[in-house]
């Protein structure tokens, strides 16, 4: 439901993309990945995640999918951001997990 | 057996098993099993509402939850909540309800699959997370068959029910009084040594509980005799009342003796240990009325936080009891998960008989990243007290060692780290016949006998099944063959022997205990001052 205005969006957005490697000690585990979702819905823009740069992408704004995508310390973290404030969206989550969600 | 005096009122008597003493009167709770259907299946928009219902009520119930903790379980619960509110978790499930299936099967369908995918994680962290899913489904589920949930058991209820979880029995509160009436279940069970831990009566075996038609307002429990007394009339629970007030008379009599030594009739001195399950069992507890702690149960740090405690959340507990202890020693017993206690994410699901399964001591050296994390934080605490570490499920000697040059390695990367630490002696549980045989071959610094798994593996009747319940009998001339048998290797090898199962706490063994030679015996709190009074009358 909270995608559909982004995917509106996103037909007139060229899509941003850009990385970070996941530095804090467990990895996109359940606080990093409440605090991911939650950064990500606070942005109009769809955003998405993967463990390749040319995906398969999911969905940052469910802690469901995010939770399976299942990244471990280490692994780089690909991001798609397309909408109105997504370049202030890849921003925030390039932030968030350079400074490994604050835990480490 | 149904006893009608009149025609108004008809008691319901049922004979069981004792699993627990004490007498209890209270309000009925009746526990559904998990298992529990619901009765009426509407068409998919109804189905697809009423789980939408139950998924905002089981949200809600863990907000409130949220309210009463703080650190890392409010983070879990947050976790919890983050998965219930994101639509991606039952979006399975609607599409199965739009097929027509009905709302707990489509939702316990995908929630098990998103469990097996946790579960089939390559990393520990990921595969820890599906308890916490398990969690989430079977509050969903509950709160789709209306059923009581845990945390609605409250305080003096006499809980009935087919079966109860150890993780349900924790979560009510005992403090108030209680009682539990069971009709399946064995006095051997898990969640039975947790009620003679708290103090709260217990009865099992009572077979089919019938109510002819309407479930029962009060209950009346005699965890001595065994008997429960459903819906009784006036004068036997009157009866009843006089002998509990006699009997809280002749507690509170024996509770003032509790603070002296254990001593028989001729003198001889017995050392008296504490068996516990967490640090709150200590609370209100004068450290006085013990020798120290013989064994500390670590596996329900492991359930409580929903996942694997890290090394400072393990420290912070096992100082938490070395403090209470003031100097005397303290027994903890590295982690026994397996068996009839199954920790999500560490023990084997689906092994054909998980008492001789990877249980114990084989999980922690299977599981060396989880027994090392253990290691580490015991190493920690023993630099504030005098701890001993206890292995359990031993069965050949180079387990005790493997386990032992873990213990060294984790010694010297900590001191290399500047950390401060101290090896603590290293002892094993003799609960597998074969460690009793040759206890004299094991290079343990002492002896701690599990009588309760020795029981049942010698006399190959299971804790758990009440029809061979009369099997399990620490009382019988071969376990007490291999309980004298350890004592003697520990006299020959100078080190200390003790016995932590419940035969300590059962009086009428203490006779037949204290003659194998045993001097050292570790029982729950509630046990001490029933114990030492029977070890007063003991002539050796």
């Amino acid at each position: 439901m909270h995608d559909a205005n982004a995917s509106r969006a996103a037909e007139k957005y060229v899509p941003l993309t850009g990385a970070a490697v996941l530095v804090n000690a467990v990895g996109l585990h359940a606080r990093p990945s409440v605090k991911l979702t939650q950064c990500a819905k606070r942005f109009a823009a769809k955003i998405e995640l993967a463990l390749a740069a040319d995906g398969p992408w999911t969905d940052a704004k469910s802690p469901v999918k995010v939770m399976r995508v299942k990244a471990p310390h280490g692994a780089t973290l690909y991001f798609r951001v397309t909408g109105p404030d997504g370049e202030a969206a890849l921003a925030a989550m390039l932030e968030l997990v350079n400074d490994g969600f604050g835990e480490v | 057996m149904v006893l009608a005096r009149s025609d108004a009122v008809a008691e319901i008597r049922l004979t069981g098993r004792a699993a627990s003493s004490g007498l209890a009167i209270g309000p009925v709770i009746v526990l559904t099993s998990g298992g529990a259907r619901r009765t009426t299946v509407g068409d998919p928009s109804q189905e697809a509402a009423a789980l939408e219902a139950a998924i905002e009520a089981a949200t809600a119930e863990i907000v409130g939850l949220m309210e009463t903790v703080q650190g890392e379980v409010a983070d879990i619960l947050e976790f919890q909540v983050a998965l219930l509110e994101d639509d991606a978790l039952a979006e399975a499930a609607y599409n199965a309800i739009a097929g027509g299936v009905a709302a707990d099967q489509a939702w316990r369908s995908a929630l098990d699959a998103e469990i097996a995918g946790y579960r089939a994680a390559e990393d520990e962290y990921f595969r820890a997370r599906a308890a916490d899913l398990v969690d989430i489904r079977d509050r969903v589920l509950a709160q789709l068959s209306g059923e009581d949930t845990i945390a609605k058991i409250s305080g003096g209820s006499i809980v009935a029910g087919e079966d109860i979880t150890p993780s349900a029995f924790l979560a009510a509160d005992w403090t108030r009084g209680g009682a539990i009436a069971l009709a399946a279940g064995s006095p051997s069970s898990h969640v039975a040594m947790l009620a003679r831990a708290r103090g709260a009566p217990m009865v099992v075996g009572l077979g089919p509980l019938s109510w002819n038609g309407r479930p029962p307002a009060l209950a009346l429990v005699d965890g001595d005799a065994g008997m429960v007394i459903f819906d009784p009339e006036p004068e036997t629970r009157r009866l009843f009342e006089s002998r509990m007030a006699a009997e809280n008379a002749a507690r509170a009599a024996a509770d003032a003796g509790r603070l002296g030594p254990a001593c028989t009739a001729d003198g001889r001195r017995i050392a008296i240990l504490l068996n516990i399950a967490a640090p709150e069992d200590l609370v209100g507890l004068d450290p006085a009325i013990c020798d120290g702690i013989g064994l500390v149960r670590t596996e329900f740090l492991f359930e409580a936080t929903q996942g694997l405690p890290d090394e400072d959340t393990q420290y912070a507990v096992y100082r938490r009891i070395i403090d209470w202890a003031k100097g005397r020693p303290v027994t903890i017993r590295t982690l026994d998960a397996g068996g009839d206690k199954p920790i999500p994410g560490l023990t084997v699901d689906g092994e054909s008989n998980p008492f001789l399964g990877l249980r114990g001591i084989r999980l922690s050296l299977a599981r060396s990243d989880v027994f090392r994390l253990q290691l580490r934080a015991l190493l920690r605490a023993a630099a504030h007290g005098a701890l001993k570490v206890m292995l359990p499920m031993i069965a050949v000697p180079s387990e005790l060692d493997r386990a032992g040059v873990m213990l060294d390695a984790e010694f010297a990367a900590l001191s290399a780290e500047g950390v401060a630490c101290a090896r603590p002696p290293l002892g094993i549980m003799v609960e597998v016949p074969a460690a009793a045989l040759r206890a004299e071959d094991f290079g343990a610094a002492f002896y701690s006998i599990g009588s309760n798994d020795l029981t049942q593996y010698t006399m190959a009747a299971a804790r758990d099944v009440g029809a061979v319940a009369d099997l399990n009998d620490t009382g019988d001339p071969a376990v007490l063959s291999l309980i004298a048998r350890t004592v003697e290797a520990g006299r020959r090898r100078g080190v200390e022997v003790s016995l932590c199962g419940d035969a300590a706490a059962d009086t009428r063994l203490t006779s037949a205990l204290l003659a194998t030679g045993l001097t050292t015996l570790s029982v729950a709190p509630v046990a001490v001052a029933r114990l030492k009074a029977a070890i007063a009358m003991v002539n050796s």
